[in-house]
């Protein structure tokens, strides 16, 4: 691959081109994060389907095609969509899914008998409406203020600064609503307007972003970076800036990443396609609720339930003065690679021994961190029977599961209450409480 | 009067009907399950496996390109099922993630196509946009074989199709393998999907699969009349659509989709019992009982 010097025109036009990607992707981003609180998700590709039909008349009504008109012709027809939907699901039987479903195929249909009826030849290519052209936006532009710059911008400029203003003004609000319309609605305000509202910037945002990225890609924008956004944080303001972040930095990796292979492809085809690919870096990798997150803690915790079941069973065995016995705790619903690992551990932290049969033997430090979990057991077992009147066959496999949870507060706490009871309900005696008994886990 | 009935629009005839009776009967599943918007997922996610299998095979090959995309659908299945089990994110959600990104995909590889030496490339865009009146004999022959086939499997486990459709856990309560049943309708609908593709497209595959479906439940409370009804919706708007487009001189899929729409109308205003209508008057009749003293008139409400 050869270096060749970017001309300016090429610079300029990757920068309008980026530009023009970003803005709309940003603006669709943020409102997108909204639709997907309120589950309303599918509610983007309602819309950009069912706008058709507006912008189609509004070229029909001012024979321009680019135009403001569009742009509230399309606005109308969204809300329209959305609220046809809504009072649909709400009088009839029919539910919220079937309801979006029928309004918006039937209005694109209309759209498209429209467009291939009246506007054959006009510039309108099927192809730019449903896959958009971002290759071509930046070349199609205008004079404004004395600038030169593409057409598109403006409108996608308004666009962002409709939204970001909705959002600054309606920030309590918007928060009540995504997260409890019902407590919105009982302190006195309607839930509904900001929800129209709501409806209507996307609405906007999903036109005005048509252009550029098509109407079916729109739903990437709108719903992607949003998706992404809320596996890697739980609060809403950080979201907004994950999904912002996200959108702008598909726009910028989707134009530079366009000729690979030395083809030239579809750039809001490969917007999508990266928006695709850091949604599923956010599902393995996200930092709380990331599939690697949650494995690493599920394999700690059974980690540490072998390591104090195997203390415990120890413990037991020495009591019963046992000899032999299986350290493969199958019942206690582990694996045998994490029971050996535990084992391994065990012995590194000095827990574990192994005698002269070569059978594994409590240390000193051990025997005490048994008897800990041993205490714990017995105990719960003994508050289970005492206060909570579980028959005594039935308290073992709870306590089984309890044991690992119980704190030295709260061991103690258990043990005032039942006032320092001898013998849980199966006879067996329970072990006194040490001065500084340290759960495994805190090894 | 009978000019438009040519060899070949009985051959397309032919195809929509048993295309709108299969996916009304599939689409009534999908609509009781609350899922009627994954036809529409389905039917975008399949767009990277037809061009990947265009860029396999190299030509327009209507049985791979049918193929790839019951593959990518598969797969569009298989990371909504995982998201649903392992992440926090809701049903809806992944339904637009998947919807997308994959359209995404399939939009670079056309892309792709578009700049390769290959022939038939025409043939990619019938499967977005649909293009009835280009359906051949061979077509379809598929579609029969599989409308009938998926026809004959919802008429063999109806039982078990009903009972997981309205309580699944019910269904799994009496031993019934609830998810496989659950899977299999899944696997019907995407089989539907990818049979419609050729014939309506993409965009308005999901049309066939809702309309039809959420119309019927206007008519009846029973599922088998809702299946009948369904399918008798599907095969009316494609045969009336067909007929339509052909005279008028449109497109044909969105024809079709118009036609199921009007019925969804009339279904909506006259079906007894449900319909707006029928409502309405059943709201006057109860206001003017109540409103009126008991013995003046009207008997007392039983």
């Amino acid at each position: 691959m050869t270096l060749i010097a970017p001309t300016s025109t090429e610079l300029h036009q990757a920068f309008w081109t980026i530009a023009v990607a970003s803005v709309c992707s940003i603006s669709c981003a943020l409102l997108g994060c909204f639709l997907l609180l309120k589950r309303m998700s599918m509610l983007g590709d309602a819309i950009g389907h069912g706008v058709l039909p507006g912008i189609v008349l509004a070229v029909l009504l001012t024979g321009q095609i680019t135009s403001v008109y569009i742009l509230v012709g399309a606005m109308v027809f969204g809300l329209v969509t959305a609220i046809l939907a809504e009072t649909l699901s709400a009088s009839t039987s029919v539910t919220e899914d079937a309801s979006l479903g029928v309004v918006y195929t039937s209005l694109f249909a209309v759209g498209v008998i429209l467009l291939s009826k009246y506007l054959r030849f006009a510039h309108i290519d099927l192809d730019c409406v449903f896959l958009g052209l971002l290759e071509v936006v930046p070349l199609n532009t205008a004079d404004f203020f004395g600038l030169e710059i593409p057409r598109a911008i403006p409108t996608m400029l308004l666009m962002l600064f409709l939204t970001l203003a909705f959002l600054g003004f309606f920030w309590k609000e918007l928060t009540i609503v995504a997260f409890d319309p019902a407590l919105a609605q009982s302190m006195g305000f309607s839930p509904r307007l900001v929800n129209y509202l709501l409806i209507a910037l996307v609405a906007g945002s999903t036109v005005s972003a048509f252009e550029a990225v098509g109407l079916i890609l729109v739903l990437a924008v709108l719903i992607v970076p949003a998706a992404t956004a809320y596996l890697l944080t739980d609060r809403l303001g950080p979201m907004l800036g994950w999904a912002a972040l996200s959108a702008f930095s598909a726009s910028v990796l989707g134009y530079l990443l366009r000729n690979i292979g030395g083809y030239s492809l579809d750039i809001s085809g490969m917007v999508a396609v990266i928006l695709g690919l850091q949604f599923v870096l956010a599902v393995l990798f996200a930092p709380r609720h990331g599939l690697a997150a949650q494995g690493w803690r599920n394999f700690h915790l059974s980690l540490r339930i072998a390591q104090e079941d195997i203390l415990a069973t120890l413990y037991r065995a020495e009591e019963a003065s046992v000899k032999t016995y299986s350290l493969a705790l199958k019942d206690h619903g582990l694996s045998t690679w994490v029971v050996w690992l535990a084992h391994h551990k065990l012995v590194r932290l000095g827990l574990l021994a192994t005698s002269a049969a070569g059978l594994p033997v409590l240390t000193e430090e051990g025997r005490r961190l048994g008897q800990y979990v041993v205490r714990s057991h017995r105990l719960w077992e003994t508050y289970a029977g005492a206060i909570l009147e579980i028959p005594p066959d039935h308290v073992h496999a709870a306590a089984a599961l309890v044991e690992h949870f119980i704190g030295p507060q709260l061991q103690d706490e258990l043990a005032s209450t039942l006032q320092e009871p001898a013998k849980d309900p199966h006879g067996k005696s329970i072990p006194p409480a040490q001065n500084d008994a340290p759960s495994a886990a805190s090894k | 009067m009978s000019e438009w009935l040519t060899y070949n629009s009985l051959i397309v005839l032919q195809g929509v009907t048993l295309l709108g009776a299969c996916s009304g009967v599939i689409g009534c599943f999908a609509v009781l399950r609350r899922r009627s918007l994954v036809g529409d997922a389905l039917a975008h996610s399949s767009l990277p496996g037809v061009c990947l299998a265009f860029l396999l095979v190299g030509e327009k090959h209507f049985w791979a390109m049918l193929l790839g995309a019951f593959l990518a659908g598969l797969i569009g299945l298989g990371i909504m099922a995982a998201l649903k089990r392992w992440t926090r994110i809701k049903e809806d959600a992944s339904i637009a993630i998947i919807l997308s990104t994959f359209f995404g995909a399939g939009v670079v590889l056309r892309s792709l196509i578009q700049q390769m030496p290959l022939s038939g490339r025409s043939g990619l865009d019938s499967f977005i946009f649909g293009q009835t009146a280009g359906m051949i004999e061979e077509d379809v022959h598929l579609i029969t074989a599989l409308s009938a086939g998926t026809l004959a499997i919802v008429a063999l486990c109806y039982k078990e199709f009903k009972l997981v459709a309205f309580d699944p856990e019910f269904a799994q309560v009496q031993g019934w393998p609830a998810r496989l049943l659950d899977f299999a309708l899944m696997l019907l609908l995407l089989g539907a999907v990818v049979i419609g593709l050729p014939a309506v497209g993409i965009l308005l595959m999901a049309a066939m699969l809702i309309i039809p479906a959420a119309a019927a439940r206007f008519w009846t409370r029973r599922l088998a009349w809702m299946l009948l009804i369904s399918a008798g919706i599907g095969m009316a708007s494609g045969i009336v659509g067909t007929y339509l487009s052909a005279t008028q001189g449109v497109a044909t899929g969105p024809c079709i989709i118009l036609v199921a729409a009007g019925l969804f109308l009339l279904s909506l205003g006259f079906a007894p019992k449900r319909g707006v209508i029928a409502q309405q008057l059943a709201r006057r009749r109860d206001r003017f009982r109540l409103e009126t003293p008991l013995g003046a008139g009207e008997e007392p409400a039983p």
